[in-house]
């Protein structure tokens, strides 16, 4: 990664993920599609501009209510994840404005090229979300912490309106230029914001990604 | 007025961070500081006084993004308030200190993003600037100060709503990232050439990063800006500490940086982010005695997008000529049926080719030619980054395209006739621009070159009146074809190498008139745009897919010692070479491989289309149209093939990519075979219309998209209402048009209530119309409980609803 982001050359992309993204399911992609990826990741390697931003708060949890200082929720999802944290890393990334470029661009003239690049920066942002957590993960460590894997505004019950108040909190406009719409949608679209509980106890839980979720039939799940 | 004398005597200072302050006295994150302004007066006016005591001259209110979005009444205080308040606290201040200082209004961003990227509104933005200065002008302060700003749009928009309503001086500065972009991608080149077009009184960068991260952005943009520079940067990078943001640079190390940046040239220096009046004190000390680099003039003739800027004068400039009715039966065709799609990959195929700029013309009788000309704007400049040539007759149309455009544009055009440069030059000098200007007046075309020059004499001198310097007029010197005037090009290329040598001025030419009524004129083109080229010519407006013309180009830039080792000319025609092998060997390879183990009923287009191949189902389908009959082909070939592929795709064999790629090779065939029937007199019948649209609050419309593709290629016509569509605007589309059948997408659960909504509208006043729904977050439970008529779970679901309604 630290690689892609000083050369632009060779991001370490998650092929299989891009292809699930697309519906595949292990199967072999036809030539011209393997084609329109390659094309696809070499235009987001070039125009994605990624950007990261964190910020620590405290955490109390009393009957329920989880209290992150500049943010108070219900969520029993949430709660679970959070089990023995004592203070909360607030986090927000994107792919930057460059790619709704893209996107728009091929959603207009070339479909089946923005699917693939939908799939392809999907891929990419998760990548890019994972190695900024690991770094933070491996910080965090060496100070004796440990960090939870990130849970989104909007996965199980964790309430989509606490966008506002993590966007505010993180000033995701001004840091890394990613804003709201009035329907709580981040833009650029290729955006990401996440709560990572930081606890002084290791991570027992194995549930996450897609099976801590409880949407059971959305199309993607692994 | 004061201000700005001060400013052309000294360095002036800017005070320095605001928030961090706020915070250290109590102010939580999240919370809005503007209300502080009211509740804490006591604090404000210290943090002021403070600044004020450090050495700064000029103190920004607390006004960083108070705006009628945030304080709309319902946080309990309106804008007004806020805003009027946080002037007396600064008036205040001042009073208290004694000094003399300036009150700088503070103009922050939105915090949304401007359509097409977010869902505020251009118009909207600009009024909420404008409500912003309109009460600082009212409440005297001396001089807008938009800062922070991140888009260049957003930008335009907040120096357009300052400048509609006070006559203050407006500075504006933006925030670059480590790349030197801004976040929607702007280089410091294409945000000065921009603001300076809008009129700023001086410009400059802030926050972001800290003064070393700055240092190179900051000497691009004193190489180009003939304004004074305002250099505000943090106090280093933000690193985070226990939970606290701290920053790296401490005041001493500080105010050396911002020594080193006024001796680069920066007329104004002060701090933001997580700076003191400790590191304003320091600086102002050690800046003080600084003797102030003088601003100067550059002259350099510039036009900008969202994204680059485009110097003409240094190098030939390549203006695409191929978005212009003109002579062009399917562009016309194209913007008759508003299809857009055919405008844009015009657009896109000639940056493709090379060139630098696009003209934009849309001027057709029949057409609303101002409403199209601002859409088409919008549209191009959301996709492609090269400046546009906004090119029309019409002043509206000019006007309405120049207000809503991304950057600086160059303007096609205006003469000297009175009344077009007083029609044209104040649009100039109010939006920013490059304009083109014909060597002619009320008396005609001048027959020889002496006649031409004395127009372009006069046009600069009214150009001055008006306040618009000769670097930003381009005089076209007029091509009139050799078939009817012998001396035309004579002529023309005389007036070309006297503008440059006698007026110093820069030139363009619509190169490709000179050989009308011509046979093979790409002959006469390519070598008169050479002699033009060599006669001094600037820019010229081109076809950049003819390869005649571009070898012109880019052999002049090899000749003429214009680029450096030849490296576009190996670039670009190594390629060339490259692409000729390779469609030689596809064609001794014959042509598209049998799928079907050689059985001879599945015919080479249907193959291609089925594996999602456009050029050879191109090539099939006009070698079937030399044996077949044009619907035979379509319901006997293309039809099942697309079939096909369809129950592929529900049988979970073909995916996404596959099916849309086959859905465009049909598309590609089926224009062939229209074209072929319109021809013929017969035209396909249409199965019926169907209302696609993304609903109110969504922007996001991948899904809706596929749908369109698709259905289009069962034969539907599509009636797109687009993204973020309002209830109303789909039950009159289909209340208008009697619609039968209504798509709508929607992505989140946000948005959902909106679809709703919808749905319960266009059961009151257009009963007749089946729904079908779908989208990320919806199921089938979702879709009835919402009084949907059907549920898509996927694009070929909605092809098949399709078929029901329409019963074909």
């Amino acid at each position: 990664m630290t690689k892609w982001l000083e050369t632009r050359k060779a991001f370490p992309w998650n092929e299989r993920e891009i292809l699930r993204y697309l519906g595949y399911r292990g199967q072999e992609p036809e030539e011209n599609v393997k084609k329109l990826i390659h094309e696809c990741r070499l235009e987001l390697e070039r125009e994605a501009n990624p950007k990261a931003v964190w910020r620590e708060f405290p955490l109390t949890i009393r009957d329920h209510v989880l209290d992150m200082t500049c943010l108070k929720t219900c969520s029993r999802s949430l709660e679970r994840n959070l089990k023995d944290c004592e203070s909360v890393l607030l986090f927000g990334a994107t792919l930057g404005s460059g790619v709704d470029v893209l996107l728009r661009r091929y959603g207009r003239l070339q479909m089946s090229k923005a699917v693939v690049l939908q799939a392809s920066s999907v891929a990419m942002l998760e990548t890019w979300c994972d190695w900024q957590n690991e770094v933070l993960s491996r910080e965090y460590q060496e100070k004796g912490w440990y960090m939870r894997p990130r849970f989104s505004p909007g996965y199980g019950d964790f309430p989509l309106e606490c966008q506002r108040k993590l966007s505010g909190a993180l000033e995701l406009g001004k840091r890394i230029g990613v804003t709201l719409t009035d329907s709580l949608l981040m833009v650029p679209s290729k955006s990401v914001t996440a709560v990572m509980g930081l606890s002084r106890k290791p991570w027992t839980c194995i549930v996450q990604g897609c099976e801590a979720c409880g949407k059971k039939d959305c199309q993607y799940r692994r | 007025m004061e201000l700005l004398k001060s400013m052309e005597e000294r360095i002036l200072f800017f005070d320095g961070g605001m928030g961090s302050l706020l915070q250290a006295q109590g102010l939580k994150p999240g919370e809005l500081p503007g209300i502080w302004n009211i509740t804490h007066p006591d604090v404000l006016v210290e943090i002021h006084r403070k600044y004020l005591e450090a050495g700064a001259d000029i103190i920004l209110t607390n006004t960083f993004g108070a705006d009628g979005l945030k304080y709309n009444g319902q946080t309990g205080y309106c804008v007004e308030e806020i805003v009027a308040a946080a002037i007396r606290n600064v008036k205040e201040a001042i009073r208290q200190s004694g000094r003399h200082a300036f009150v700088a209004l503070d103009i922050g961003p939105t915090g949304k993003l401007l359509k097409p990227l977010g869902d505020l509104d251009f118009e909207d933005a600009v009024h909420l600037f404008g409500q912003v200065a309109a009460i600082g002008a009212r409440e005297k302060v001396d001089l807008v100060l938009i800062e922070t700003m991140s888009d260049s749009y957003e930008a335009k928009a907040a120096v357009l709503g300052a400048k509609e309503n006070c006559d203050l001086p407006v500075f504006a500065t933006v925030t670059f990232d480590e790349r030197g972009k801004l976040l929607t991608g702007a280089s410091p080149a294409a945000v000065v050439a921009m603001l300076e077009g809008l009129g700023v009184d001086a410009l400059g960068v802030n926050c972001g990063l800290g003064p070393v991260q700055m240092k190179p952005f900051v000497k691009e943009i004193l190489e180009v800006a003939s304004v004074p520079v305002i250099v505000n940067p943090n106090a280093g990078l933000p690193r985070s500490e226990n939970g606290c943001t701290v920053y790296d640079i401490d005041a001493d190390k500080f105010a050396l940086e911002m020594q080193e940046i006024v001796r680069m040239g920066a007329r104004m220096v002060g701090g933001c982010c997580g700076t003191t009046p400790e590191h304003i004190e320091k600086m102002t000390r050690l800046c003080r005695e600084e003797k102030p680099v003088p601003v100067k003039p550059k002259g350099r003739t510039v036009v900008s997008s969202f994204a680059q800027a485009v110097e003409i004068g240094s190098e030939p400039v390549i203006i695409g000529e191929r978005i212009n009715p003109t002579g062009k039966p399917k562009l016309k065709q194209a913007l008759r049926d508003r299809n857009l799609e055919y405008i844009l990959q015009e657009g896109v195929t000639q940056q493709e080719h090379g060139a630098h700029v696009l003209d934009v013309n849309v001027g057709l009788p029949e057409i609303d030619e101002p409403s199209m000309m601002e859409e088409i704007v919008k549209d191009l400049q959301s996709i492609i980054d090269l400046p546009l040539q906004i090119d029309t007759s019409s002043p509206e149309a000019m006007e309405r395209a120049m207000r809503i455009y991304n950057g600086k544009p160059l303007i096609n055009s205006v003469n000297g006739k009175e009344e077009s440069m007083r029609q044209v030059f104040p649009l100039v000098k109010k939006y920013g621009g490059v304009v083109v200007a014909l060597a002619l007046d009320e008396g005609g075309i001048p027959e020889h070159a002496d006649g031409r020059i004395a127009i372009a004499r006069k046009i600069y001198k009214t150009a001055q009146e008006y306040g618009i310097g000769p670097e930003n007029i381009l005089i076209d010197a007029l091509c009139l074809t050799i078939s009817s005037d012998s001396r035309g090009a004579i002529t023309t290329l005389e007036t070309v190498k006297r503008v440059r040598d006698e007026l110093g001025g820069k030139t363009i030419l619509g190169v490709s008139n000179i050989s009308f009524g011509l046979p093979v004129r790409e002959n006469i083109n390519a070598v008169f745009f050479t002699m033009a080229l060599f006669n001094g010519l600037n820019a010229a407006i081109i076809n950049p897919g003819s390869a005649a013309m571009m070898r012109v180009y880019h052999s002049y830039r090899a000749l003429m010692d214009l680029d450096e080792m030849c490296g576009d000319y190996i670039r670009v025609y190594a390629e060339e070479a490259a692409k000729m092998k390779a469609s030689a060997a596809v064609k001794a390879a014959g042509d598209v491989p049998d799928l079907h183990g050689g059985e001879s009923e599945v015919s080479a287009l249907a193959v291609s289309i089925e594996r999602g191949l456009k050029e050879q189902a191109a090539s099939a389908v006009q070698k079937l149209l030399k044996s077949r009959d044009s619907m035979d082909i379509i319901n006997q070939e293309m039809i099942p093939a697309l079939d096909r592929v369809g129950k592929g795709f529900e049988a979970g064999t073909i995916f996404l990519p596959q099916l849309l790629m086959s859905a465009e090779a049909a598309k590609t065939a089926f224009e062939i075979v229209r074209e072929k029937m319109k021809g013929s007199g017969c035209e396909q019948e249409k199965k019926g219309t169907i209302i696609l649209a993304t609903v109110k609050g969504d922007i996001h419309d991948i899904g809706k998209n596929i749908v369109k593709v698709l259905l289009e290629n069962y034969g539907y016509d599509v009636l797109d209402l687009g993204k973020d569509v309002p209830p109303e605007r789909i039950v009159d589309t289909a209340v208008e048009g009697k619609i039968c059948l209504v798509g709508l997408s929607a992505l989140m659960t946000t948005t959902v209530p909106s679809m709703e909504e919808t749905i319960r509208r266009l059961r009151q006043e257009a009963p007749w119309a089946k729904v079908m729904v779908g989208g990320a977050v919806l199921t089938r439970e979702y879709a009835d409980s919402m009084g949907a008529d059907r549920y898509c779970r996927d694009a070929m679901a909605s092809v098949n609803y399709a078929q029901e309604v329409f019963g074909k």
